[in-house]
């Protein structure tokens, strides 16, 4: 790579400047080269704001990117931004029409490893079937941010007579995940530094719009869909609890791990329960409709786990009234057929000794 | 206080070996067990092995649990989990 | 390993949660000395399975729980001073201090490296020079053979620039003086791994006083096993060390882990939260090693250390008083807002009562349940 020459404009460096986010003629070569070449143009190309055009109802989410370290097994932090996104306008039932992609960008990012991160969203977003039609960038001086942060928001349509929403939970409705738990969380955690062991854990990070398309177009009376990524199932079971001011119980032996995020799981002493997924959904739906849900997401490569683990309880009080803490929203059925609260996790899941 | 995990010893050099479990592998210390060898079973806490983990000692465990509960340790050779296990 | 998956059997839980349930005992009181079999007891939800008249106790066996204020306090302080990186396993993090917690130190710029093992903070040290790399050394018997390693590898590569914080603790001196308070215990559920190093003799002298011992490991038919050996030898007026654990624990434990901490460590008196100073109970750093021992190479004057007001801590370590006798459980003090140790470490005893707090709840599909 040669020397940049101020006035030729060409993006020789092989390192992000502080000026490619200055608004000059360096940004408007890094938006070409490496934005524009992999994205697309904006719609219309060049103006301040894209234009798209909808009926119906409109989903609209916005998600932020920080994963460290940014290339994983499985994926990199350009992929989790566009499947993270997709998948939040899937849990609401939406398929997405457009998305947006902002970037804070590390004074000394390599151009590969950008040219990387951004070669995955475009695939990303080619496989779910949208594309990135607005975006920002700006650069920070070193230290400013760690690589590479990434915003991304996205538009979706909501077909007519989807109702989903983490309210619609009720008694007597089963609890269905559409694969194993803890693949992202044990991922990510299995490169980072002082964590170095070889395992085959690999993200399961994947955009699910087609996944819950098959879904929704084989089951009209889906409740509740929900993807449980940061915090895992449990903080997302004890969400949709909260909001649809319901009891959720869980049958432990129904939960699916894979060995390996098992055993990483039990060396680090942390719990699968609580470790993200960024490609997996959680589906809560009358129970007249469970077995066509799981036949529906069996049969996509994405739901070949699919697997009922728990229901929404009728009414009642516990015994003995209620625990110290507050209400029990989420409640675990282990083994031994004995309960326990599952609660929000507090804290960041980190290597334990004890 | 006492998170470890048992694994399998699949490389020795020196002081250290390298040591799985479904999958998962990892580095750990291995000079305070005596007559360590590979395709020994090993408890690994914070980064070493405190100990062997005895195949024989957890066979008997389990031909003990099959003396009390006959019924159950039935349905754990069905699983093929438990091959020498001994049924009285 | 095969024989742990049928370890796992769920048929062979609930067979002998049920065998247990049945027994016919007189009313006792058992102590589980280690955090991690707190923790299990909790999460199987093993409490429902004993036999009316059987209670379950846990004991000072969580190694931040034990680690009293002003060494906690030292530690953070040290964060303070330029150039210093302090290098903890990731279960200190939240334990809050006299003024704040080391997460808290963290957003005010002390540089804090989590590790799974110390040997990662001694590479942490030979990667950087420039810093002064401490290790908090916490810890029962269990762990403290990795920090002797760690601090052998730092003197064999000539590191200038890596120390230790010694706060390790020993469990049979805790246990004999648990025997001399007033605390009425009838068995010892002991330690898995801790046994491992220091073998199921060392519990001799605590069975010798009249107080079964059985050291198991942590699956939930190790601990329900325990229960019936304990119960079995109460009943039949029995007072021994037995041991469930037998694929991993051996009478005299490991003779080489032991080697490496007498060469590594003296044995001192320490303080232990809730229980005061006990005497050879705890671990400093021996002569030849002092060059790595953090309180000889740093100077660091503290404020006498406060406990938080309200904090009982301390009864709830000794097995005095059950979590939920705290008037600050459930309400001033929960996982989210700890404002002691034992409801911020995931081992210690609030914490395993709140998070896996059992219920009494009426579920229809009990009656599913074989």
């Amino acid at each position: 790579m040669g020397r940049a020459e101020r006035g030729a404009g060409r993006v020789s460096e092989d390192r992000v400047l502080l000026a490619h986010g200055d608004g000059g003629e360096l940004m408007a070569e890094l938006i070409e080269r490496v934005f524009v070449s992999r994205l697309g143009t904006g719609d219309p190309p060049g103006d301040d704001s894209a234009r798209l055009e909808a009926s119906g109802r409109l989903a609209f989410t916005t998600d932020a990117f920080v994963v460290d370290p940014i290339f994983f097994p499985g994926g990199d932090i350009g992929k989790l931004a566009v499947c993270g996104t997709v998948n939040d306008l899937a849990a609401a039932g939406a398929r997405p029409l457009a998305l947006s992609a902002g970037f804070i960008l590390e004074e000394g990012l390599l151009f590969s490893d950008l040219e990387r991160v951004v070669d995955s969203m475009a695939a990303a977003a080619r496989e779910s079937g949208t594309r990135v039609i607005c975006g920002d960038t700006k650069v920070v001086p070193r230290g400013g941010a760690d690589q590479i942060y990434i915003t991304t928001s996205g538009v979706g349509e909501v077909p007519a007579g989807v109702e989903v929403s983490g309210a619609g939970a009720r008694p007597g409705d089963v609890v269905i995940v559409s694969g194993s738990l803890g693949d992202h969380g044990l991922a990510v955690l299995s490169r980072r530094e002082g964590l170095e062991f070889e395992s085959p854990i690999v993200s399961d990070c994947a955009p699910l719009a087609g996944l819950v398309g098959e879904l929704l177009a084989a089951c009209s009376g889906v409740h509740v869909l929900r993807d449980p990524t940061r915090g895992g199932l449990a903080t997302v079971l004890n969400e949709i609890a909260s909001q649809s001011q319901a009891t959720i119980e869980l049958e432990e032996s129904a939960v699916p791990v894979g060995e390996s995020v098992a055993a990483a799981c039990e060396l680090l002493g942390l719990d699968p329960l609580y470790a993200a997924n960024e490609g997996k959904m959680v589906v809560v739906i009358p129970e007249p409709e469970a077995e066509a849900a799981l036949s529906a997401l069996r049969r996509h490569p994405l739901g070949e786990q699919a697997s009922a683990i728990g229901r929404v309880l009728e009414g009642g009080e516990p015994r003995g009234g209620e625990p110290p803490g507050g209400e029990a929203r989420v409640l675990l059925r282990t083994v031994l057929g004995t309960h326990r609260i599952l609660d929000r996790h507090v804290g960041e899941q980190m290597p334990r000794i004890c | 206080m006492c998170l470890a995990v048992p694994m399998k010893v699949i490389e020795i050099e020196g002081p250290m070996a390298q040591v799985e479990e479904s999958g998962v592998r990892r580095s750990a210390r291995v000079d305070l067990v005596e007559g360590i060898k590979v395709g020994d079973y090993v408890i690994v806490h914070a980064g070493i092995a405190i100990d062997r983990l005895e195949p024989e000692e957890a066979a008997e465990t389990l031909k003990l649990f099959a003396e009390l509960f006959p019924s159950e340790m039935g349905a754990v050779e069905a699983d093929g989990a438990a091959g020498r296990a001994e049924k009285s | 390993m095969e024989q742990l998956a049928a370890l796992r059997n769920p048929e062979l839980v609930r067979r002998l949660a049920q065998e247990l349930r049945g027994l016919a005992v007189p009313a006792a009181t058992l102590m589980e000395v280690c955090g991690t079999h707190t923790v299990a007891i909790a999460r199987h939800g093993l409490r429902e399975a004993l036999p009316d008249g059987v209670r379950l106790i846990a004991g000072p066996g969580c190694p931040v729980c034990v680690t009293p204020q002003e060494e906690i306090d030292w530690f953070l302080a040290l964060g303070g001073l330029e150039g210093v990186t302090l290098a903890t396993f990731g279960d200190m993090v939240r334990v809050p201090g006299s003024e704040r917690s080391l997460e808290q130190a963290r957003a005010e710029g002390a540089e804090v490296l989590v590790v799974y093992s110390p040997m990662d903070a001694v590479e942490a040290a030979a990667r950087r020079p420039e810093r002064q790399v401490v290790f908090f050394g916490i810890g029962f018997e269990t762990t403290a053979p990795a920090v002797a390693l760690a601090v052998m590898e730092a003197r064999d590569r000539g590191l200038r620039n890596f120390s230790v914080l010694c706060a390790h603790k020993l469990i049979p001196p805790a246990m004999m003086a648990l025997l001399e308070s007033e605390i009425a215990v009838d068995g010892f559920i002991c330690p898995g791994h801790v046994s491992v190093i220091i073998g199921s003799q060392a519990y001799l002298p605590v069975s010798r006083r009249g107080k079964p011992c059985v050291v198991t490991g942590f699956e939930a038919v190790d601990v329900l096993r325990a229960v019936q050996m304990l119960l079995t030898q109460i009943i039949e007026g029995r007072s021994e060390v037995e041991v469930e654990y037998r694929r991993a624990v051996r009478p005299q434990g490991n003779i080489k882990a032991q080697e490496a901490l007498a060469r590594t460590f003296r044995v001192v008196d320490a303080r232990w939260r809730g229980l005061g100073e006990i005497p050879g109970s705890g671990y400093e750093l021996a002569e030849e090693f002092a060059e790595f021992d953090a309180t000889k190479r740093f100077d660091i004057e503290l404020p006498p250390a406060k406990e938080p007001v309200g904090c009982r801590c301390g009864d709830v370590l000794r097995g005095a008083i059950e979590p939920s006798e705290c008037g600050l459980f459930g309400k001033a003090c929960t996982p989210r807002n700890p404002v002691g140790a034992c409801m911020v470490s995931s081992e210690g005893a609030c914490q395993a009562h709140y998070r896996y707090r059992g219920t009494s709840w009426d579920v229809r599909n009990e009656e599913q349940d074989g």
